[in-house]
């Protein structure tokens, strides 16, 4: 048996690979992006990235509905945009197995919210697991597929960004021979309209009892018994931390998260003097056990925020205390946009305009942080463009002449294109600005329906951006290099000012793509005033010394940004 | 509050400086020696410019994917700002390893606030016998400036029970083919500075 240090993602991937899985959609999205990342390296799976969630999963639901293993992969936000298809997968169910990897994010490491993604288990009547390292990721995996083709279900498995981007030895596998199931038409199971859906839903509940007596008798939970004074039930990544801090704890982990194992539990609280529950995020296991009339401690001394930790789960049970240096209050380290990155120009020019943004979900959301300040409000993905329809129903067309959306292109692509349509068809007047760069960027690069290429690499074809938008409706397009400042600042002029909707799409690919190059390093000569000027740019490679600017070489990429802002002509390349 | 069987490792810096590569050469290093590993990585946002954490922990057993504060038997920084930043994660009888490479953060690049002076001397103060070095200079003499995180490592594989030859077998089990001879060279210097 092969051993290997592998990724959370990695695992998850693997995991469908090793259940005889054949296809896989999904956006990217951190945590999840690398799960379908590295299920495109398997041959045997056709593995796509679609437009948003709701695509993908609607892709997987067909798939699976053709007799297929299908695999659907996303954040946790991303679960919203795809409840749709969901709420009603459960009902029709599946007929090759069918599996919804969610991943949460406590701590919001890169989110815009810590949302639970337990409760879409419970509202849609879907069956969940959740992980607790990389090798349980793959065999969670694996178990799903084989539970969604006995209960016809779809299964979700849970991971969250301290699984997804961990990493841990996993015990490689051979990959199972499934075969495609057949397809037979069977419209009261597949077509739900009404009459249909009433009979589908009591077999949902019929089946949901069936699988919380399987919760019972399933492996995929787990009793450690030990010292039973304090017992702890507690799930996925959180349980490492339990073992950490209460290594001589009694356990019951819990594998499968939804439905509960109400007798495991119940076995369980009757054998420890005192209970306790650790779950970050909500307490949606302390509530159904309380439920249960089970006597328990959880988030009495436990927060709702963020991750957890062994030194907070010892001092909140123990009331230990672990001493550690105090580093005292320091420069934070934001993140930033990047030397070279297309779309410093951009928040440049509109603070010169002192126009303001609504922005959305992606590198550009940088822009809110200072120097620019650009953005005046971000909620999510494709929110930019109906939110400024929104701010100029509530304050009227002369306040649409100094606004103007922002959002990326493959953020359009997910979302963005309905609320253009909305402001075609209503009349709204504010000017959209798609920052293209080539890539989904913030999420590491994944190609998108105007890249030319597909997630395993193939020639795709290319949906032009600008034809779309006409084709929408929108006359005013313009198309502009941002790096051109002057000739974006007369565009974003004139199409503010005009009273009917524009798109500006700004088009230069990301600075870390492969084809972009890196031009040796700018220096600043003694001609330089100490301005500051160019400190407006934000640029993390320009800094300011006692003595002046200085451009740090490690960091500066070339990209020659800052010559176009400096008014003394003390930037030059190298030699110069 | 780790368990007390493991080593845990802290590598701190910005995100863009390659504290992910050094982390796995760390974890497949763990793995030839043995152990159970586990690493924790930071993708996405914070790695545009951010400050960044990975964890590496070994040793028979290993549950937590993450060191805990006032656990870290070692901590490796890329950045010395960061170094500061993270010493909080460090046991009592912890060693830290400091590239004394400045970064300026966005909040210092644009003057709100001053990078602070003498880090150098406040670490050494909290933290005796820590190692500190150059590491962006040797990494520039081995031929590129991205190889800093090779130099530490290698300055880190002085200062361990491992075999010298364990640590470059890491580096090529870890490492792209066409960097490695620079990698390689970038660890020399760093095991002989």
């Amino acid at each position: 048996m092969t051993k290997k240090l592998m990724l959370g993602n990695a695992a998850f991937a693997r995991g469908a690979w090793e259940a005889g899985a054949t296809v896989a959609a999904a956006y990217p999205g951190t945590p999840s992006t690398e799960i379908t990342e590295n299920v495109a390296t398997y041959d045997e799976i056709l593995a796509q990235w679609a437009p948003n969630e709701k695509v993908a999963l609607e892709v997987a639901i067909g798939a699976s509905f053709g007799g297929a293993r299908a695999l659907c992969a996303m954040k946790h936000v991303g679960l919203n945009v795809a409840a749709d298809p969901l709420f009603t997968a459960a009902y029709t169910g599946v007929n090759g197995g069918l599996v919804i990897v969610v991943a949460d994010d406590p701590g919001m490491n890169s989110s815009q919210n810590e949302q639970d993604s337990r409760f879409y288990a419970r509202s849609a009547h879907v069956p969940m697991l959740e992980p607790s390292d990389s090798h349980e990721a793959k065999e969670f995996v694996k178990a799903a597929f084989e539970l969604s083709e006995k209960y016809d279900t779809p299964v979700f498995v849970r991971s969250n960004t301290r699984l997804s981007h961990s990493q841990g030895v996993v015990e490689l596998m051979e990959r199972a021979d499934v075969a495609l199931k057949p397809y037979v038409k069977d419209i009261p199971k597949y077509v739900m309209m009404p009459g249909m859906a009433r009979k589908r839903h009591v077999i949902v509940e019929q089946r949901m009892n069936d699988i919380k007596e399987f919760a019972n008798s399933t492996e995929l939970n787990k009793v450690e018994m030990n010292d039973t004074a304090i017992g702890v039930i507690t799930a996925g990544v959180t349980y490492n931390d339990v073992k950490e801090a209460l290594p001589n704890a009694s356990v019951l982990k819990l594998g499968m998260i939804y439905p509960l194992p109400a007798k495991t539990i119940a076995d369980f609280a009757a054998k420890v003097d005192k209970l306790y529950i650790v779950e970050e995020l909500e307490p949606f296991f302390e509530d159904a056990i309380k439920a249960m009339g089970i006597d328990i401690i959880g988030k009495e001394i436990f927060t709702l925020q963020g991750e957890y930790s062994a030194n907070m789960i010892a001092k909140g049970i123990l009331g230990k205390q672990i001493d550690s240096r105090d580093a005292g209050v320091l420069p934070m380290r934001p993140p930033v946009m990047c030397p070279g990155c297309p779309h410093r120009a951009v928040y440049h020019v509109l603070k010169k305009l002192k126009i303001m943004a609504t922005g959305d979900i992606g590198c550009y959301t940088l822009g809110a942080l200072p120097p620019h300040e650009g953005i005046d409000m971000c909620v999510c993905m494709g929110a930019s463009i109906s939110m400024a329809t929104g701010l100029e129903k509530a304050r009227g067309k002369d306040f649409a002449r100094k606004l103007v959306a922002v959002i990326g292109d493959s953020t359009f692509f997910h979302s963005g294109i309905t609320g253009l349509v909305d402001m075609v068809y209503n009349g709204a007047t504010s000017t959209v600005m798609i920052l293209d760069n080539s890539t989904t960027g913030m999420t590491g690069h994944q190609d998108h329906p105007s890249t030319g290429k597909n997630l395993k690499g193939d020639v795709a074809a290319v949906i032009d951006i600008e034809t779309l938008v006409r084709g929408l409706g929108v006359k005013n397009v313009r198309t502009v290099d941002p790096f051109d400042m002057k000739a974006l600042e007369v565009i974003l002029k004139e199409e503010t000012a005009r009273e009917e909707v524009s798109v500006i799409i700004t088009q230069r690919p990301c600075a870390l793509l492969p084809q972009v190059p890196v031009l040796p390093a700018l220096h600043i000569n003694d001609t330089c005033t100490s301005c500051g000027m160019c400190m407006k740019l934000g640029c993390p490679a320009i800094e300011r010394h006692e003595n002046g600017m200085w451009i740090n070489e490690t960091l500066c990429n070339g990209c020659g940004l800052c010559v176009k802002v400096c008014k003394f002509d003390s930037i030059k390349k190298a030699g110069e | 509050m780790t368990n007390q069987n493991s080593k845990d490792i802290l590598i701190v810096g910005v995100g863009g400086q390659g504290t992910l590569l050094a982390s796995r050469i760390l974890g497949n290093l763990a793995i030839s020696q043995g152990h159970d590993v586990k690493l924790s990585e930071v993708h996405g946002m914070a790695q545009r410019g951010g400050s960044v954490v990975t964890h590496v922990r070994y040793g028979s057993k290993v549950f937590a994917p993450t060191v805990d504060a006032g656990s870290a038997d070692i901590i490796i920084a890329f950045e010395k700002l960061e170094a500061l930043r993270w010493i909080g994660k460090l046991k009592p009888n912890g060693k830290m390893f400091v590239n004394t490479q400045e970064i300026a953060p966005m909040p210092v690049v644009t003057g709100a606030v001053a990078y602070p002076s003498d880090i150098e001397g406040t670490i050494a103060n909290e933290v005796p016998g820590t190692v500190f070095v150059d590491a962006l200079s040797m990494a520039k003499q081995a031929g590129n400036a991205k190889a800093v995180n090779t130099v530490l490592i290698g300055v880190l594989a002085k200062h361990m029970d491992i075999d010298k030859q364990a640590f470059l077998d890491a580096i090529k089990a870890t490492v792209p083919e066409r960097f490695l001879d620079i990698n390689i060279i970038a660890f020399e210097k760093g095991y002989n500075s």
